[in-house]
């Protein structure tokens, strides 16, 4: 068959794809030295100007990790980490504060314009053509540990929005982080998150006051620049009661040939009629053709609906990372809430992927939907890990699941490990998954009809994830779907 | 080992301790191992088994003709572990095999905790072969146990030359506070077909540990369906290995899980070559405090393209209190396969009752109805006629 063994070909022609975001910028860096004991952890939070309260925290979180082991049930494989031999606190260098755009250097600034990015606030309307509407969005951007520029603060203020990196909310809003940091994902929740509790330096705060529509779409950028260091950053959103908002996540990293740390931890709180959409496109650095360098990407997602009627969505588009490794979930303990979980995974190269979702249905009526795309190709592997868990008082809960696989090429894998749980007997459990390739007939369909191989390709793929990619943003389903096919560049066609 | 393991391994073991190295890193799996999450066996920590002692002839032939077994062409009786020859027959065609010393883990059950506690304890069990190009009929095999803290750990193992057939009932029952441990080892040849009956109708307070792993040469066929009915805790484990092209298996199965008892299926089923199909359909029925399990893997290596792989897995919860965990699974590394599973857990069809209940059928009644038609389909499976009847007598209601 022509169209497999040209699929095959092309598959090994994949690696030379280019990894679009793999420069490296030149910003002079502060550096905490490397290691890992508990005056880098002093180090970290004294550099952030952090009360008592929160170097306590830390070291607490820092105290149980050192006694806790790396998680190995994941169907990942990589060389032991060596937690020491990394930085664990890098800042780019600033002549002040980063408050103002104009003090921030401007080879950042270039790089972010890179990324395309628009961060200047007059080019912050990010009309979509045709949409007639334009709408803003607001930027926190995070560059290695720190952020470096958050937009639109005072559109937000006056909505009454909190969005402001974490460090700065630590110090200004110390009751509301003091309230709920650590309360969705316990500091010794899992090897990962304690690391990342001990030692995160920045990440976003996002508060809505009760009954407050988010006037615009959040949105954070991590970035990964500096050699030997790790990325731990910490998202803490709260919507109050009825208030709406949704937040984007991007993310990209040089290309190095040394695998980079990104552990990290974001914890949403949705009380009652609250709705959070969380979106993530991650497009870290995946590696060389020969599975050298990218970033391992060790994350702790949580959400919890505490009021009634409450719903959390998590979107994830995950092209990059050589590693990835994480479970955005929901916990479901308001009457009536709502968690969905939306992902499309790609894998090429040798990338590796085990990543799922958990719904836990704690309250009566609660209800859930996973839908999860896989995509292997290459020499990569990738797994759906997921759990949905109906507790004796979630009364008439309901999960819809769906999982499906699509293989390209003959050296890759893909896995589907699902755990049903069910102590209830008014509950009603759906779980389907399917493992299959692009079928011949699609292609030559499409082929017969003048696309090229990879158009046709990059059609069906396209198709396969419209359930998830709809579930985006706008401006951001467009650059997941480029992103896509840049994943998937020469793997086809 | 970790003492503890080595200690309850020991009290476990008792008589045959010193065989205990065979499963390396032992001890009995608690719910952090994986494999055995939603079935940890501490409750069976810390009592001393003791070997069977063997039972009066007149009472196993009391309960085996209790049984109303469907016509068969032979007849294969075990008491306490022990063969009651007296009670068993054989076709001509057949022959029973001299018990070799076997006390190693066959290679597709390597490191199962199952089957490394029957490597341990071992007890000879039947050896049926039925050469090329025979049909052997039904062979029924009844295994029954009695008495309380003791143990059976029968080792059976069936091959089927090239183009055999055979169908065996694989009948399981006792009373008392028992553990089983047996072990079949299953060898169909190319072309050679097996359809294994095994009916688990253990005692309510009994601890079961089987398991069953088949090889399955080109164009083979191995069909199983396990009926779960019985045992306090009680796993059947099946794995299979379609090792030839075009070869087929199915592992189906029903529990039915009442009282405050455990009912486990737990199935591997690993494609090996290409071109092999695998079906299979597990139905529980959950009521009281029961609580069921079904764990299903399908492994497809990167050599056997076209695999064509289903999996269905549904639940019905009759109570408050039952619980079923379910983990299908699938791990593949082949591209050009066709595999879906699909699971699904819930309370009977409200529609469905009403539509019954509107048509003057009372509320138990139409329950009952329900039930049973969701068992029926998974029986039908089955595909010798006498055996399906015989089985749908065993289903509570009388389908």
């Amino acid at each position: 068959m022509p169209a497999v063994s040209e699929t095959r070909e092309a598959v090994e022609k994949l690696a030379r794809s280019n990894y679009e975001w793999g420069f490296e910028t030149n910003v002079e860096m502060d550096l905490a030295p490397k290691g890992l004991n508990e005056d880098i952890v002093r180090l970290i939070s004294a550099r952030k100007k952090e009360p008592q309260w929160m170097l306590d925290w830390r070291l607490k979180a820092f105290r149980a990790w050192q006694d806790m082991s790396e998680p190995d049930w994941a169907k990942i494989r990589h060389p032991p980490i060596d937690y020491q031999d990394a930085h664990y606190f890098a800042q780019p260098k600033k002549k002040s504060g980063p408050k103002s755009l104009d003090e921030v250097d401007p080879e950042l600034l270039r790089t972010y314009e890179k990324l395309g990015i628009p961060l200047h606030e007059q080019e912050m309307l990010v009309g979509v053509e045709g949409a007639g509407q334009k709408t803003p969005v607001a930027v926190d951007a995070v560059f290695d540990s720190v952020s470096v520029a958050t937009t639109f603060r005072k559109t937000l203020a006056e909505a009454g929005v909190i969005f402001c990196p974490i460090s700065e909310a630590i110090i200004e809003h110390p009751e509301l982080v003091k309230k709920y940091l650590g309360t969705v994902v316990p500091v010794a929740d899992n090897f990962f998150s304690a690391l990342n509790s001990a030692v995160f330096t920045d990440g976003s705060f996002v508060y809505v006051p009760k009954g407050v529509r988010c006037p615009m779409e959040l949105s954070t950028y991590f970035r990964i620049n500096a050699r030997n260091t790790g990325q731990f950053e910490r998202t803490l959103i709260i919507a109050e009661d009825q208030a709406t908002v949704s937040y984007l996540e991007g993310c990209t990293a040089p290309q190095r040939d040394e695998n980079q740390l990104h552990a990290a931890v974001v914890e949403l709180v949705a009380m009652e009629d609250a709705f959070i959409k969380y979106s993530t496109v991650q497009n870290w650095y995946p590696g060389d053709e020969n599975g050298k360098g990218g970033i391992y990407n060790f994350v702790t997602k949580r959400g919890i609906c505490k009021g009634d009627r409450a719903r959390i969505s998590w979107t994830q588009v995950e092209t990059g990372s050589a590693i990835t490794w994480k479970y955005p979930s929901c916990i479901l303990a308001g009457k009536g809430s709502v968690g969905e979980f939306y992902s499309v995974a790609v894998t090429n190269g040798h990338q590796q992927a085990d990543t799922g979702t958990k719904m836990i249905h704690l309250a009566p009526d609660t209800r859930s939907t996973i839908v999860a795309k896989t995509i292997s190709a290459g020499q990569s592997d990738s797994t759906y890990r997921g759990l949905v868990r109906m507790q004796p008082k979630a009364r008439n809960g309901r999960n819809f699941t769906q999982c499906d696989s699509l293989l390209i090429g003959d050296q890759c894998g893909a896995h589907t490990v699902p755990y049903i749980e069910s102590r209830n007997m008014s509950v009603r459990i759906e779980h389907e998954a399917t493992t299959s390739k692009i079928s011949e007939d699609q292609l030559f369909y499409c082929r017969s009809r003048g696309f090229s191989e990879e158009e046709a390709v990059g059609l069906i793929v396209n198709g396969f994830c419209r359930e998830v990619l709809k579930e985006l943003p706008m401006e951001f389903a467009v650059e997941a779907q480029k992103l896509l096919q840049i994943s998937l560049e020469g793997s086809v066609g | 080992m970790s003492e503890n393991s080595a200690a309850a391994w020991q009290a476990l073991t008792g008589r045959a301790g010193e065989r205990a190295a065979l499963l390396g890193a032992g001890g009995l799996p608690t719910r952090r191992v994986e494999a055995w999450h939603y079935t940890p066996l501490q409750s069976l920590n810390g009592i001393a088994w003791q070997e069977a002692p063997a039972l009066d002839a007149a009472t196993v032939k009391r309960r085996v003709e209790g049984l109303n077994l469907p016509e068969h062409d032979g007849l294969l009786v075990f008491a306490n572990g022990r063969f009651c020859k007296e009670l068993s027959h054989l076709p001509d065609c057949m022959d029973v095999q001299e018990y070799g010393d076997g006390s190693a883990v066959q290679p597709l059950l390597a490191g199962r905790f199952s089957a490394g506690l029957n490597a341990a304890l071992r007890q000879p069990g039947a050896r049926l072969h039925v050469p090329a190009g025979t049909d052997a009929g039904l062979i029924v095999m009844v295994s029954l146990t009695e008495g309380d803290g003791v143990s059976t750990h029968l080792h059976h193992s069936v091959t089927l030359d090239e183009g055999a057939q055979l169908t065996l009932l694989d009948v399981q029952l006792g009373t008392g506070q028992y553990l089983t441990n047996p072990q079949v080892d299953v060898h169909c040849a190319d072309k050679a077909h097996l359809s294994h009956i095994t009916q688990q109708a253990e005692s309510h307070e009994a601890a079961r540990l089987a398991i069953v792993g088949a090889r399955v040469g080109e164009r083979g066929n191995y069909d199983s369906f396990t009926l779960n009915q019985g045992g306090v805790l009680a796993r059947q484990e099946v794995v299979t290995q379609l090792s030839g092209p075009f070869s087929n298996t199915n592992v189906n199965a029903i529990q039915l899980v009442d009282g405050a008892r455990l009912n486990d299926l737990s199935s591997m089923i690993h494609h090996a070559s290409p071109d092999c199909t695998s079906r299979q359909t597990v139905r529980s029925v959950l009521s009281e405090n029961g609580q069921g399990v079904f764990q299903g893997k399908i492994l497809v290596d990167r050599i056997a393209q076209k695999t064509d792989g289903y999996q269905m897995n549904q639940a019905l919860l009759l109570s408050e209190k039952a619980q079923m965990n379910s983990k299908p699974e699938l791990e593949i590394y082949a591209d050009d396969v066709k595999c879906s599973h699909g699971a699904t857990v819930g309370a009977l069809d409200e529609d469905q009752l009403f539509y019954l209940r509107s048509r003057g059928v009372q509320e138990e009644q139409a329950r009952d109805m329900l039930v049973q038609a969701f068992l029926l389909e998974t029986v039908e499976l089955v595909e010798h006629e006498s055996l399906r009847d015989y089985l749908l007598k065993a289903l509570p209601g009388h389908v």
